[in-house]
């Protein structure tokens, strides 16, 4: 933490705003009372004068100065919100933590307690306890500090249950430490920063409440007085002299501003993606690329560079090309750029990043351009690697399967079912008119999978572009997966481009496979090459070495089979 | 501000619903009713105890503060037999108990009316306030906040990002009374165009609702606008993109949709919150609300009235949860809580 109080990142200008008016309004908080206490205070016969060069604000029915009386409120609010907010905070905390460290029914009882407390308008909450304790200073900080202890609770208790599950907890537990000490030396340190980060926002929260409670009458009680109470006078005298609300309204909202853009400002440094920056790419004019006779080639990529702007080259000037009807594997560890070609070459490289090439061209379109839409929809088709999450868990299978054929083929929604009911039919999957009603969570990852391979099957595409589409899948399934894999491109000869990090997986499927390490292409493989061990880089060899052994069954005569 | 808690609160997972009782319970509607039905009651009893618990918390002897100053002996002993303060504490529990469930709360100390009957009048311009602001908060916030997040994605329009973030900040760190009072004094004091207090035309809506959600537009925006870059950042919105769909397709069919639970989720916390705010927003306005209703009881130990009003709005903040549990739960059947055959 300290060190990150030195970083430049650290201090944006929001962060500098939010901690100079904090500072100031403490100053004010310190020498206000000292110094302006007379003319915030002493009765003058200068009665509801407008606002001059003596009295900025003006001044009250009693002809006291205004402004005088906005800035020596500013000592009490502060006292009280600090003082509502760390009743707040260590109660939170403590009950947090003890509920964590109690047994697993307490826990269960307490958090379920806290739930239905959260949800409890606290305003309300802190009217209860303004009813039982007479109204003044004391009751109103007891109030709104009690009323905000349920939330405080409820996220160290949460915060606390997904810290405890880190490794040196458990560590620390196994090796016998008491509950309690780890609770005080393992947790709260990991704990603290989105503790700080609420803390602030309970503080601006107290402050309003605080204020709300005196305004409405049942907080401060004259002769004191608060921002809440000031608000409260001018009420009575709003059409008389409306300027006597600008005093207490300003002073409420700065002191709320500069706690709310601390604690934005330490929010925002918490959470990476607010730290991304915008590349905006320059596209080629030229949507299509005329093809020389003599060149056979479906997708030909030269010099394939992508890099981060201003950053690293990630993959480095890399020259391939798939034949019609080729299935070609890209072959390498993670990191090694293989997934950022295949998307370059699918036309969806991550927007942050900028891809340049000689040439680049599927078919006819030139990919470091725009191509046209439809036709990039038709002709090439993606696999993804997780089913879990590549399917909209919104929509019904049915709606997601068929968006092509009816956005860009144009197709009605009888005619997308029929087409769609087909293909997940040729892929094994059991019933697909009633799968197609279905929500992506109601299937098996398996048959998610397969699901995308009729999805991606059933445009005709000229190219398939599959990154690791088997990884997130368990053996047996993986082995079904690859099996469609085979037979889509026996029965309808469609090119690939294959991605994987298992040479295994690629073993059985491609004509050729490319080994990719650091962004180049260290070897060029084909199958039969690869089948007889013929490689030559020790990368590759290093590659065959974890192969685990994976036998694929020959495709099964009969549709029908479903995977577990 | 009350609802920004609540909603760090909310996202972090807490207690798993459906516990022990799921095993045996066929159809996820039944678990649902019943789990719903169980907090009801659960917030009911808490409710019945805490309100009943005002009276015999009070420091000293209740019967002397509920009469206020000056009070003759007399006085005091009406305002006893009235608590029933003179009756042993289970008695006086059973007592209130019984007088809930036969919707008779008492009579107001000041006014000699029906609590209930005082509730049934009130209860309505609360109401009315309140469901206004959060609808007109929903169709403002959901688009803003989506409109931000997909100009800002990836890092886009840093200028925009922060003008954002900055100018809801802003609005957001001045209470809703401090609002209210600025329009009363803009609109109806200065320029006179709508009327500063009452509920007696429909103009008179106009200022306590915009005061009500000012606030909650900014903090609904910004939820909004983080859980759209968290959505634009998910596979099937890259999956949507794969398939070539234009950005409005995307956005209604693949990222809007994802939105619409967290979204509500929040807004019914930030809605039962806005009873807190209501409370406050009508002494502002003169707005003959409950909130009026229990910040007038609480000043003059109006203690009938304040258990009732209590009662009311914690039932109310309870319902609302249970409401938008209800939507969420047809709108999306996986929020049944009921494990489906997810393999």
């Amino acid at each position: 933490m300290m060190s990150r109080l030195r970083s430049r990142e650290f201090w944006t200008p929001a962060m500098i705003t939010g901690a100079a008016l904090l500072a100031a309004l403490i100053l004010i908080a310190v020498i206000a009372p000292l110094t302006m206490t007379q003319a915030a205070e002493q009765l003058t016969p200068n009665a509801a004068l407008g606002p001059s060069a003596e009295h900025w604000l003006g001044t009250d029915d009693f002809g006291r100065d205004l402004l005088a009386r906005a800035l020596v409120a500013t000592r009490l609010t502060l006292l009280m919100t600090a003082g509502a907010a760390a009743v707040s905070v260590v109660s939170g905390v403590v009950i947090g933590l003890a509920i964590w460290l109690s047994g697993r029914r307490v826990r269960e009882v307490a958090l379920r307690i806290l739930e239905t407390a959260v949800a409890y308008p606290s305003l309300i909450f802190a009217l209860v306890i303004a009813a039982v304790l007479e109204p003044g200073v004391s009751s109103a900080v007891i109030a709104i500090g009690i009323a905000g202890i349920p939330g405080f609770a409820r996220i160290t208790a949460n915060l606390a249950s997904s810290v405890s599950s880190s490794e040196y907890v458990v560590t620390a537990r196994l090796l016998g430490v008491s509950p309690v000490r780890i609770a005080a030396r393992h947790m709260l340190p990991n704990m603290a920063e989105p503790l700080l980060i609420l803390s602030a926002t309970v503080f601006a929260l107290s402050l309003v409440e605080i204020s709300a409670l005196s305004f409405i009458g049942l907080g401060v009680q004259s002769p004191q007085y608060d921002f809440g109470r000031l608000l409260n006078d001018s009420l009575g005298a709003l059409y008389t002299q409306p300027v006597e609300a600008v005093g207490p309204s300003v002073m409420i909202a700065l002191t709320g501003l500069s706690v709310m853009l601390i604690g934005d400002a330490l929010a925002a440094h918490a959470d990476p993606r607010a730290k991304r920056s915008f590349f905006r790419r320059v596209l080629q004019r030229n949507r299509t690329i005329t093809v020389p006779a003599g060149d056979t080639a479906l997708v030909r990529a030269e010099n394939l560079r992508i890099s981060i702007p201003g950053g690293p080259q990630l993959v480095k000037g890399i020259t391939l090309a798939i034949n019609p009807g080729e299935v070609v594997a890209l072959v390498g560890e993670s990191g090694s750029g293989k997934s950022l070609t295949a998307m370059a070459i699918a036309g969806l490289p991550s927007e942050d990043l900028a891809v340049e090439a000689d040439l680049l061209r599927v078919g006819e379109m030139n990919m470091l351009a725009a191509p046209d839409q439809s036709r990039l929809a038709r002709d090439i088709s993606i696999v993804y690697q997780d089913p879990g999450t590549t399917f909209n868990p919104s929509l019904r299978m049915g709606s997601q399967l068929t968006e092509v054929l009816r956005t860009h083929l144009g197709l009605g929604g009888t005619k997308a079912r029929k087409a769609i009911i087909d293909a997940l039919t040729s892929v094994n999957i059991t019933e697909p008119a009633h799968r197609l009603r279905q929500h992506p969570h109601e299937l098996s990852g398996g048959m998610r999978q397969r699901a995308m391979i009729a999805a991606s099957i059933v445009t005709s595409p000229k190219l398939i572009v599959a990154d690791e589409p088997t990884t997130a899948l368990d053996v047996t399934v993986q082995a079904e997966v690859l099996r469609q894999f085979r037979r889509i491109h026996r029965e309808q000869g469609t090119a690939m481009l294959f991605i994987s990090h298992d040479l295994a997986v690629v073993e059985a499927l491609c004509d050729t496979i490319l080994v990719m390490k650091s962004g180049e292409i260290v070897e060029r493989l084909t199958s039969a090459q690869l089948a007889a061990r013929d490689v030559h880089h020790p990368y590759t060899k290093a590659l065959l070495a974890a192969i685990p052994t994976l036998e694929l069954g020959p495709v099964p005569a009969t549709a029908g089979v479903a995977t577990p | 501000m009350t609802s920004s808690i609540a909603v760090e609160a909310s996202r972090t997972p807490g207690v798993a619903a459906g516990g022990a009782g799921g095993r045996f319970i066929r159809h996820p509607w039944v678990g649902f009713s019943l789990r719903r039905l169980g907090g009801l009651l659960l917030s009911f009893v808490v409710l019945t105890v805490v309100t009943f618990l005002i009276v015999p918390l009070i420091p000293g002897d209740p019967a002397v503060i509920a009469a206020g100053d000056g009070a003759s002996p007399a006085q005091i002993a009406n305002v006893r037999a009235e608590l029933g303060l003179d009756l042993p504490m289970l008695t006086q529990f059973l007592n209130y108990v019984s007088g809930i469930l036969r919707l008779d709360m008492g009579t107001s100390f000041v006014s000699g009316e029906r609590v209930s009957t005082l509730i049934f009048t009130r209860f309505p311009f609360t109401a009315e306030i309140a469901l206004l602001a959060i609808v007109l908060v929903l169709l403002i916030s959901v688009p803003l906040g989506m409109a931000v997040a997909i100009l800002t994605r990836g890092g886009r329009n840093k200028w925009l990002d922060h003008g954002f973030n900055f100018l809801t900040s802003l609005i957001y760190s001045i209470p809703q009374y401090v609002v209210g009072t600025l329009l009363v004094v803009v609109f109806a004091v200065t320029l006179r165009w709508l009327p500063a207090a009452g509920a007696a035309t429909l103009n008179s809506l106009v200022l306590p609702t915009a005061a009500l959600m000012l606030g909650p537009v900014c903090v609904i925006s910004r939820i909004v606008r983080r859980e759209t870059a968290v959505v634009l950042d998910k596979d099937y919105v890259r999956t949507a993109r794969g398939w070539r769909l234009s950005a409005l397709r995307t956005n209604a069919r693949y990222v809007l949709p994802n939105l619409v639970t967290t979204t509500l989720t929040l807004s019914g916390l930030i809605l039962a919150a806005q009873l807190g705010g209501a409370v406050v927003i009508e002494t502002v306005f003169a707005w003959p609300g409950l909130g009026q209703g229990i910040v007038n009881a609480i000043l003059q130990r109006d203690y009938p009235v304040i258990r009732g009003i209590i009662l009311v709005l914690g039932l109310l903040a309870t319902l609302i949860i249970i409401l938008v549990d209800l939507i969420l739960a047809i709108i999306d059947p996986r929020n049944l809580g009921a494990t489906s055959n997810d393999v």
